[in-house]
């Protein structure tokens, strides 16, 4: 099918997806409902009126001999955009834990902090992280396989496609549209339309691996299709829900009660395995050694650490159900795949951090390099941390106390932050054609912000997690319990602010290196050879 | 017999046994002889074709 045609396909499903949400639109039954359908029809219509434009007009055709960059800049930009965005929802929700007053009256049921936590752990996992992982994917794929991303435009349509998820995702939260899953939010009609993008992505990104012009598949790739295909089937098995109405945003979760929890569990612990894990050990796998311009440590090691981490990551979800319905050998069968992870997850860990063998030196002028090594040893942490905690007699003190958050925020501010500020300070230079950064001293004074910051964070929760673990299992001489649940709330206090304050340091950090990437784009010098008229210094 | 007492029994056994027979021979096939050369070459893969795609005569080494 040619261009033309195709775009006559198009402008009827447009037609038809605007009719539509107009009518859902008039009919809805609740706000969240209806702001999204108004959304869907505005997007809908103006994507039908650029459509007719192009229609019949002559096309330029695509430049097969170069890669598709600016899909990947785009990529770049939301990432940074969405992770301030995330980062400072976060400072906002850790300062109404410590000071309650600033969930405002007139605010209620839209910014408390019940409706602005979810909105938090969506931003940053799935808008900052999310972003990350699809521009880096691009990246990566189009380098190691040497060929032009394939499905020309679908390249476009899952970036924008991803970023109307993630409004649809972050109204619906301030507007009660959830169905309560810990990070799978989001109602049916959203659930559906991340389907169809996430398989416009496997396409774009198996489509590209298909065609490539290396006789192998490099490592990174590898784990980021495991990325890919693991959130498709989690997402699509997690989300089996009947709404309840076609018209409204409400839906009823087929599973129910254990298995319901149990299936929750086996997505959400896999979200953090494949999404925050394996995606960024993708990126680990590209930038590490592109920055410390040397081959990874053991391409053997690579290979092991990726099947060993396949293989066991899938298991881990039931140790977040100890002392549940949840029958005892399930809950044990997780906890002991979730220690053996420990293995593959070092592994990987040493093989980054062997990288520099031979380039240790480089740490010390290269705050880039520096921020990827600290990432990698806030992973060994959190990967040490995670499976210790999920051993029942320490998940007994540890669970549902402030702990487990502090675990998550080293894994997700360290890991997953910090390998990711390194992309992105790796990327914007190579994607906008200038010679270096703007500032390298800037970069360490993201790096230093953002350590401090996570330092603070971590250490504030272990404090206060165990406070409180061992406050809830206090009994007195007649065994009854000692402390009431609001004693622990106030004695949380001062931890509370520290880690408030560890938040805007990590906030701040991120600000800079906005600007600095930014002064990178306008200011630093243009790479030499281009014959574009820069001055030099 | 059940279909969920069916499936856990087979899970726990021949597909246990299977799984771990594919991770075992994956990180046997990795060491075979010969392997070093082609891990080296794949290792260098994000050093080449930095700023565009290979052309298309290149397309089977």
């Amino acid at each position: 099918m040619n261009t033309g045609t195709l775009n006559y396909v198009k402008l009827v499903v447009l037609a038809l997806a605007t009719l539509f949400a107009m009518i859902a639109a008039s009919y809805a039954r609740d706000l969240a409902y209806q702001l999204h359908m108004v959304i869907f029809m505005i997007v809908a219509a103006g994507l039908f009126l650029t459509t007719l434009r192009a229609t019949d007009e002559p096309v330029t055709p695509t430049p097969s001999h170069e890669y598709f960059d600016s899909v990947v800049r785009a990529g770049v930009i939301a990432t940074a955009f969405w992770g301030v965005v995330g980062f400072l929802v976060g400072v906002v929700i850790a300062f109404q834990l410590a000071f309650p007053a600033l969930n405002f009256a007139w605010a209620e049921g839209y910014a408390n902090f019940g409706r602005l936590r979810p909105l938090h752990t969506s931003a940053v996992i799935f808008a900052f992280g999310g972003n990350a992982l699809i521009a880096t994917s691009f990246y990566v794929v189009q380098r190691t396989s040497a060929a032009r991303l394939w499905g020309g435009n679908l390249g476009w349509f899952v970036f924008w496609g991803y970023q109307l998820f993630i409004v649809l995702a972050a109204t619906g939260y301030l507007l009660g549209g959830t169905q309560s899953k810990e990070y799978a939010e989001p109602e049916w009609y959203v659930d559906i339309w991340l389907t169809i993008v996430w398989v416009a992505y496997l396409a774009v990104f198996l489509g590209t691996i298909v065609k490539r012009k290396e006789p192998h598949i490099y490592v990174a790739n590898w784990f980021y299709l495991a990325f890919i295909v693991t959130v498709a089937m989690l997402h699509i098995v997690n989300n089996i829900s009947i709404p309840v109405s076609i018209w409204g945003s409400k839906s009823v979760q087929v599973f129910s009660g254990v298995q319901d929890a149990m299936v929750q569990w086996w997505y959400g612990h896999n979200a953090v395995g494949f999404f925050l894990t394996a995606g960024f050990l993708g990126m680990m796998y590209y930038f590490v050694p592109k920055q410390a311009e040397r081959p990874v440590f053991s391409y053997k090691l690579s290979i092991i650490h990726f099947w060993a981490l396949i293989f066991l990551y899938i298991w881990a979800g039931p140790h977040h159900l100890h002392y549940t319905a949840l029958p005892d050998w399930a809950a044990t069968l997780g906890m002991v795949f979730s220690i053996i992870l420990w293995m593959p997850s070092w592994g990987g860990m040493i093989n980054g951090l062997m990288t520099l063998q031979g380039a240790w030196d480089k740490l010390r002028t290269d705050p880039v390099l520096r921020m990827m090594v600290t990432s990698l040893a806030f992973y060994g942490m959190s990967t040490f941390e995670g499976p210790m905690m999920s051993i029942r007699s320490v998940n007994s003190l540890s669970h549902y106390t402030d702990w487990t958050i502090g675990h998550v925020h080293s894994g997700a501010l360290g890991w997953n932050g910090l390998i990711t500020f390194g992309a992105l300070y790796y990327l914007v230079p190579v994607l906008w054609k200038r010679e270096r950064l703007y500032s390298l001293g800037l970069v360490s004074w993201h790096f230093w912000l953002a350590t401090i910051g996570i330092v603070l964070y971590a250490a504030s929760m272990w404090v206060t997690g165990i406070m409180e673990g061992l406050m809830w299992r206090e009994v007195d001489a007649n065994g009854f319990l000692v402390n009431s649940f609001a004693d622990t709330v106030s004695a949380k206090f001062p931890m509370y602010v520290v880690r408030g304050l560890g938040g805007v340091l990590f906030l701040s950090g991120a600000l800079i290196m906005c600007y600095n990437l930014w002064m990178t784009v306008r200011a630093a010098p243009a790479k030499a050879g281009l014959g574009t008229a820069v001055p030099a210094e | 017999m059940e279909t969920y007492t069916f499936l856990r029994e087979f899970a726990d056994s021949w597909m246990l046994l299977l799984l771990f027979c594919i991770f075992v021979g994956v990180a046997f096939w990795v060491f075979r002889p010969g392997s070093r050369k082609v891990h080296q070459d794949t290792a260098n893969i994000p050093f080449r074709h930095e700023d565009r795609p290979a052309p298309d005569q290149e397309a089977s080494k």
